[in-house]
């Protein structure tokens, strides 16, 4: 490679009379640290684009990786990383697709002696460099989004609303509870009271690690608002060492039928609703 | 006994309360409290954990083993720098709250623990520490 002062579009230039080779040897290289888990196909057809947008940029004569001239190719990167970090690659593997067309240049470089200024050389490294890490960003923030979007569906999957019995409805609640978490809660039971029409509630609180008094505001409201719409509300499920830590607390429950076990409240429930429970006789 | 003697944790989100939460019951275990006891702990620090992201517009908590002779226990508190508490005696009564909670964090929490201390300055931020013992 020969370090002259040459124009400055001089790499724009080679990159383009040279781009077939280039792209072919670059798909090659970002190809094996996904060791197939993409087709060359696939990879073929991103990185074309992102060669094209690259060389797009570059002819402006811009070097800046911010600027409005590389806008394509970030945002052909952004989506890159964005299905990278969905389809469970590694930041490594996902970045390596940008670097290796630093390696695919050098080696060109290396072979073509062209008479291309080494400040241009070093400007394209550096935006590539600046791309890499633009790669690892948006990969960052892909993840990001898939874990938002995990702990809503674990939001929603741990609150069902069960049907005991004709017209009693039961939410067994497990692990933390939160405000948002209370809020699914509360909103999901009460309309599960509209569309049933049930005429009584019990929430389970058995697999409940600790009750606080935000945690009890939460069940208190929920309980009063069940009320409101003529349900009655029984809570369920209060081991001993949270019963002893509500009374250190402090906490009333007032006049809200609270029972130790399930069954007990199921009891409760289809008592007032009317029905006996009656052993069967097997006498006869 | 095993794991860390001493850690400090940034209360910045409810996301930290949560894990407020998850280390002292990790402490309480290892302290061999009881299940009441460990609950009971448990509780007092989610309230004053919560307490200081609220009122306190954050800080951090340090939980500590504690080892005096054969019993042990655990210490945990809260510190931030927020508003303080003008009147501590108003502040500790069940049922008063600046706030929207129920008013019985606080005075909740100084009955469930075994030491309790509070010192808070207006205008310099309020400091809790509670102390479990192992029987």
């Amino acid at each position: 490679m020969t370090i002259g002062t040459g124009r400055s579009d001089n790499l724009a230039e080679l990159l383009r009379a040279s781009g077939e080779v280039l792209t072919r040897r670059w798909v090659e290289l970002a190809a094996e640290p996904l060791r197939g888990r993409l087709s060359v196909a696939e990879l073929e057809r991103e990185l074309a684009d992102l060669y094209a947008a690259i060389l797009a940029g570059l002819d402006t004569g811009d070097r800046d990786p911010n600027s409005d001239a590389f806008a394509e190719v970030r945002a052909l990167l952004s989506e890159m990383s964005r299905r990278r970090a969905r389809a469970g690659f590694t930041p490594s593997e996902t970045a390596v697709g940008v670097f290796t067309l630093k390696r695919a240049m050098f080696e060109l470089l290396d072979q073509a002696e062209i008479a291309g200024g080494l400040a241009e050389v070093v400007a394209f490294s550096l935006l590539l460099d600046a791309f890499g890490l633009w790669t690892f960003e948006t990969f960052a923030k892909a993840r990001e989004e898939v874990i938002d979007e995990q702990a809503e569906q674990l939001l929603e999957l741990t609150t069902p609303v069960v049907k005991l019995w004709d017209g009693v409805l039961a939410v067994p609640l497990v692990g933390t509870l939160d405000s948002a978490r209370t809020q699914v809660v509360m909103e999901k039971l009460l309309e599960s009271l509209v569309t049933t029409g049930a005429a009584h509630a019990i929430i389970d609180i058995t697999g409940v690690l600790a009750v606080d008094t935000q945690v009890a505001q939460h069940l208190l409201k929920t309980v009063m608002a069940a009320r409101l719409m003529g349900a009655e509300c029984t809570i369920s499920g209060i081991r001993p060492h949270i019963a002893q830590t509500i009374v250190g607390l402090g906490i009333e429950f007032g006049d809200i039928t609270t029972k130790a076990s399930l069954a007990d409240a199921l009891r409760h429930a289809l008592r007032r609703a009317g029905v006996d429970l009656v052993a069967g006789d097997r006498r006869g | 006994m095993t794991g860390p003697g001493r850690e400090d944790i940034p209360i910045a989100a409810d996301d930290d309360v949560v894990r407020i939460r998850q280390v002292v019951r990790s402490y309480a275990q290892r302290a061999r409290l009881s299940l009441v006891d460990q609950t009971k702990l448990v509780t007092a620090t989610s309230e004053l954990a919560r307490n200081t992201l609220t009122y306190g517009g954050g800080g951090s908590a340090v939980v500590e083993m504690l080892g005096e002779g054969r019993r042990q226990g655990v210490r945990a508190s809260f510190a931030d720098s927020g508003p303080g508490i003008p009147d501590i005696e108003l502040a500790l009564t069940d049922g008063w709250t600046s706030g929207r909670g129920m008013g019985l964090g606080l005075s909740g929490a100084r009955r469930l623990v075994d030491e309790f201390t509070l010192d808070t300055e207006v205008g310099r931020g309020t400091t809790v520490t509670v102390v479990k013992w192992s029987r």
